[in-house]
């Protein structure tokens, strides 16, 4: 198949596994082996991607045109393929640990589950691959609609009312700011496309200009920048695979990649560089990771301390975009990758917790680790990389990220990133020390009959808490991909 | 023949409801309206593709040439309102078959489609006609049947809300031929080109002014504009389902033909914008339309009339894009003529769906009705996707011209547009509220108690949702008519 081709299929190929997973709903083996192998297919597709995309081409697949100038269309970019191959590597090992996991925990509707689960993967493929803001913000829209229905996956008053949060948040946002935006855009640069060094530059005054960034950075709301980030929390509610791989890897990073694309492709570097609010932006960035680390602390459940976890490292993106120098889009973009791999190591213990011994509190969770050592094993490996120590990958990406503080000449912010790491070191580490070392509450029963989680669940975590120190020991393939953004 | 289509585009019709009349056979009469809509259909069709390639088509009723006699005047603007009238028309008909036959007496049933034809004549007619006085007495036809449609309706309120249309509508069509007759007056010319050429020459003459202001407010009367549009919600409500899917896709889009006709087209957009000052009166009624409706809508417990203020507030966006005076603007407003009418014809034909199962359209009875009538639901949601503007619909489509159009204006417009884009997330609420009672509340009623509604019913709603998809993913042609028709009334193009 020819790269252009390739890009095509990769968007189409999840959504037509969501079909194949509802015509064989009936036979739960068959469905979920439909999924996985959907999820292996569109790996190895994307994986030949890299070759071209080294070479310099930028496989292009136009689809149709809507308006007149305003067409969907697929462009593959080194940013962009990142951002998938992370995606679509995280999908397989998600839909391992999911099989067990929807089993283990006795889900219904599983059929609809994985078939929404998948649809929302063709969204996040084409939000990677879109070669303009229309099409980026049409499937940004899509992944917001097809993730409700896993969001509120138990139909219950509770799952309601987090859904009522979720759409409210992610729809005021996306229509009320990057919509807005994006005509805008459209007013006055006349094209929405990606181009390499922006296409806003000399359009506008530089009031314009920045009111337009503020409504790019906050029209992301999937990015989750205070005040606009209530929707993570609430959406925790789904199914553990969905926290896992939506709310840790494919959703929230569609909100920070847009961030990265508009502050590459549609500003460029430089022009944000000379903006008053990029600062400004930076620095409610730098607030967001501070304040979310600090009400992680505050959070028993352990789901819900994992969720501040997350909004206070996609900050560490949205931040690394607006430091405007070299250093902080290679962390930023790199950060994607390292975040997302710690993130969903730690979402698939908290879920084998769940399954395996029924808690969700980590109070509850003390002396577990006897019992289940893999698991919380994992969650010590996916923990470093949160934190950004060796030997775990997020020491890489949070390296860079400090260059680009040192670079822009703000030492301010490379303190809060400093402070936002010793932070994310108590009270993650709190889980996995407490669960070794303390010992369990006196009512909770963690002896006989619990064990870990069922196989495939457990081996998801090995592979991707594998990754993790892996991606420390060679992180060479994603920074020389993010060079290729940077490089001009 | 084909020279003729013109004036066929509406004596078909007229003559079928005749013939509808007279055989008084419930289901000949059904598929009489259905081979006529069908039949009008194609006419308007051939029609907008003849104007599309030949310009604006003259045609002379009985050989009398204007300006003394009537003329049938067929531009893209008219065509394409043709097209709106008649497709809803012929997605309406196979659908009221059993919605009908479920909501209205056996015995009257010939002469619901005998007066749906009628309706359907009168609303064309508006549309091909050259002649203002034409125009009229079209606008008094289509308007007496429509309210015989709407006083047919189960609930007994359906004989109030007729009457109060019936009131209502009077005094607007009594305004509008105040107006005309004005005209008349000062000119001594009904012929539309002819007026334009003659009114232009009176320059801003006093009676000339009044009978613009005449005008203005009879048809605003019945465009629903706010605050003339009391009438409206009731009407819709308690119609039968059928009748509010036809006439929500269709009675207010041809008023806004009429507006358009006559401050574009008669006295022309300098008079009416410069000079009259037409814009500074309509941008603010129609941006408390937009939000104040949106927001009653979102407190409504009856769905339809709900949909019914989310209409008032979407005439809001078409008035709001002609108030823009601008190609863009206009643009929006025309597009937004058909994508509105997709959108709340689907829509309101899915709760005709559940009135047929459930016999209620009240909120509570929405309730579980997710995994009862899975299709009819689907529909729901996904025409709701289309109200609200999501991506690859209709309704982004029209959002996107009408954003456009206001950021184009500069300086403070931005926070127009910002209302626009505030107002569809007020739809959001209100569609959602829908969504929440069917998916996830359980049913009330006994098991097996309701099931999806049939196909007749389905069939018809879902090509009208597809079409809000195909329209919404290709949209170059619509905004490419829609675009050729604003430079029209703008006298930019011929």
């Amino acid at each position: 198949m020819s790269p252009e081709s390739i890009v095509g299929v990769a968007v189409g190929l999840p959504f037509v596994g969501a079909l194949a997973i509802l015509a064989l709903g009936k036979w739960p083996n068959a469905r979920d082996g439909a999924g996985i192998v959907t999820a292996g297919i569109l790996f190895t597709l994307v994986l030949r991607l890299v070759e071209p995309i080294r070479d310099g081409l930028r496989p292009e697949y136009p689809i149709l045109e809507v308006l007149p100038g305003v067409s969907l269309s697929l462009r593959v970019e080194p940013l962009g393929l990142l951002f998938a191959l992370v995606a679509s590597f995280l999908w397989i090992v998600t839909a391992l640990y999911a099989v067990g996991y929807m089993r283990g925990h006795h889900e219904k509707n599983q059929t609809r589950f994985f078939a929404f689960f998948a649809i929302a993967i063709s969204a996040a493929m084409g939000v990677a691959f879109s070669a303009n803001l229309f099409t980026l913000f049409a499937f940004y829209e899509l992944i917001t609609l097809c993730t409700f229905p896993l969001v509120t996956h138990h139909g219950t008053p509770e799952a309601r009312n987090a859904g009522r949060v979720y759409l409210g948040i992610l729809l005021t946002t996306s229509i009320g700011f990057q919509l807005l935006a994006i005509v805008w855009t459209w007013q006055l640069a006349g094209t929405l496309d990606f181009r390499e060094g922006g296409i806003l530059a000399g359009t506008a005054s530089n009031t314009v200009l920045s009111v337009l960034l503020v409504l790019f950075v906050f029209g992301a709301g999937k990015a989750a920048v205070m005040p606009f980030h209530r929707w993570l929390p609430a959406a925790m509610v789904a199914p553990t695979p969905v926290s896992a791989l939506l709310h840790a890897v494919a959703v929230v990073k569609v909100g920070v990649f847009t961030i990265l694309k508009v502050a590459v492709y549609v500003f460029g570097v430089d022009l944000l560089g000379t903006l008053p609010s990029t600062m400004w932006l930076a620095w409610a960035a730098a607030a967001t990771i501070i304040l979310g680390s600090l009400v992680a602390f505050t959070k028993d459940n352990l789901k819900a301390r994992l969720a501040y976890s997350t909004i206070s490292q996609l900050s560490y993106i949205v931040l690394g975009a607006l430091l405007a120098n070299e250093w902080g889009i290679i962390g930023g973009g790199m950060h994607i990758a390292m975040h997302a791999f710690g993130k969903i190591t730690l979402f698939f213990a908290a879920g084998a917790v769940l399954v395996a011994a029924h808690e969700t509190d980590i109070s509850r969770m003390h002396g577990l680790g006897r019992t289940m050592p893999i698991t919380f094993g994992a969650f010590f490996v996916g923990s470093l990389s949160i934190i950004g120590v060796p030997p775990a990958g997020g020491a890489w990406s949070k390296w860079f990220l400090g260059m680009g503080t040192l670079e822009a000449g703000q030492i301010g912010l490379l303190a809060v990133l400093m402070v936002s790491s010793l932070l994310s070191l108590v009270y993650l580490l709190e889980v996995p020390i407490r669960a070794f070392f303390s010992a369990p509450p006196e009512d909770a029963d963690h002896g006989e009959g619990i064990h870990e989680a069922p196989w495939t669940s457990v081996a998801a975590m090995i592979i991707t808490a594998g990754a993790t120190m892996a991606l420390f020991l060679n992180p060479g393939p994603f920074y020389a991909l993010m060079t290729l953004v940077t490089s001009r | 023949m084909t020279d003729h289509l013109p004036v066929l585009q509406v004596i078909i019709p007229l003559l079928a409801a005749v013939l509808c009349a007279v055989v008084r056979r419930g289901r000949i009469t059904w598929a009489i309206a259905l081979a006529t809509t069908w039949a009008s259909f194609w006419i308007a069709i051939q029609l907008l593709m003849r104007v599309r390639v030949e310009g604006p088509i003259s045609y002379a009723l009985g050989g009398w040439l204007p300006p003394e006699g009537i003329e049938y005047r067929i531009d893209l603007v008219s065509a394409f309102v043709l097209v709106i009238v008649t497709a809803t028309g012929a997605i309406v008909t196979p659908y009221a078959l059993k919605s009908v036959e479920r909501e209205i007496d056996a015995a009257k049933i010939p002469l619901f489609y005998a007066a749906f034809l009628l309706c359907l004549t009168g609303l064309l007619g508006i549309a091909v006609t050259g002649d203002v006085f034409n125009v009229f007495v079209f606008l008094e036809i289509s308007s007496l049947s429509a309210y015989t449609l709407i006083s047919l309706g189960q609930d007994r309120r359906a004989l109030t809300a007729a009457y109060q249309y019936l009131i209502m509508g009077s005094i607007g069509a009594t305004f509008i031929v105040i107006g005309i007759g004005m005209m008349y007056v000062m000119t001594g010319s009904l012929n539309m080109a002819d007026l334009s050429v003659l009114l232009a020459e009176l320059g801003p003459n006093r009676t000339v002014v009044v009978a613009f202001g005449f005008l203005t407010v009879g048809i605003s009367l019945k465009l629903a504009l706010f605050p003339l549009h009391l009438w409206l919600p009731n009407a819709y409500t308690y119609a039968p389902s059928a009748v509010t899917a036809f006439i929500a896709s269709t009675a207010t889009k041809v008023a806004v033909y009429m507006l358009l006709r006559f401050f574009f087209t008669v006295f022309g957009a300098a008079f009416s914008f410069d000079v009259m000052q037409l814009d500074k009166v309509l941008l603010p009624l129609a941006l408390i339309a937009i939000f104040t409706m949106s927001l009653v809508a979102i407190f409504q417990t009856n769905v339809k009339r709900m949909l019914a203020y989310s209409s008032v507030a979407q005439i809001g966006y078409i008035i709001l894009g002609i108030s823009l005076a601008s190609v863009t603007g206009l643009t929006a407003a025309i597009l937004h003529l058909f994508n509105h009418a997709m959108i709340k014809g689907s829509l309101f034909m899915a709760m005709g769906s559940v009135m047929y199962r459930v016999g209620s359209v009240e909120l509570e009875a929405m309730r579980g009705l997710g995994k009862k009538m899975p299709l009819t639901m689907a529909a729901f949601v996904a025409g709701g996707f289309s109200l609200i503007g999501v991506p690859l619909t209709v309704g982004f489509i029209s959002k996107w011209y009408l954003i456009l159009g206001a950021l184009e204006k500069g300086s403070w417009w931005w926070t127009v547009a910002a209302l626009v884009l505030t107002t569809s997330l007020m739809a959001v609420v209100y569609i959602w509220r829908v969504v929440e009672a069917a998916y996830f509340q359980d049913f009330p009623g006994e098991e097996g108690a309701v099931v999806e509604a049939p196909y007749a019913l389905l069939i018809p709603t879902w090509a009208l949702i597809v079409v809000n998809f195909y329209f919404g993913i290709d949209a170059t042609f619509t905004s490419e008519v829609a675009g050729s028709a604003a430079r029209t009334l703008m006298g930019l193009a011929p």
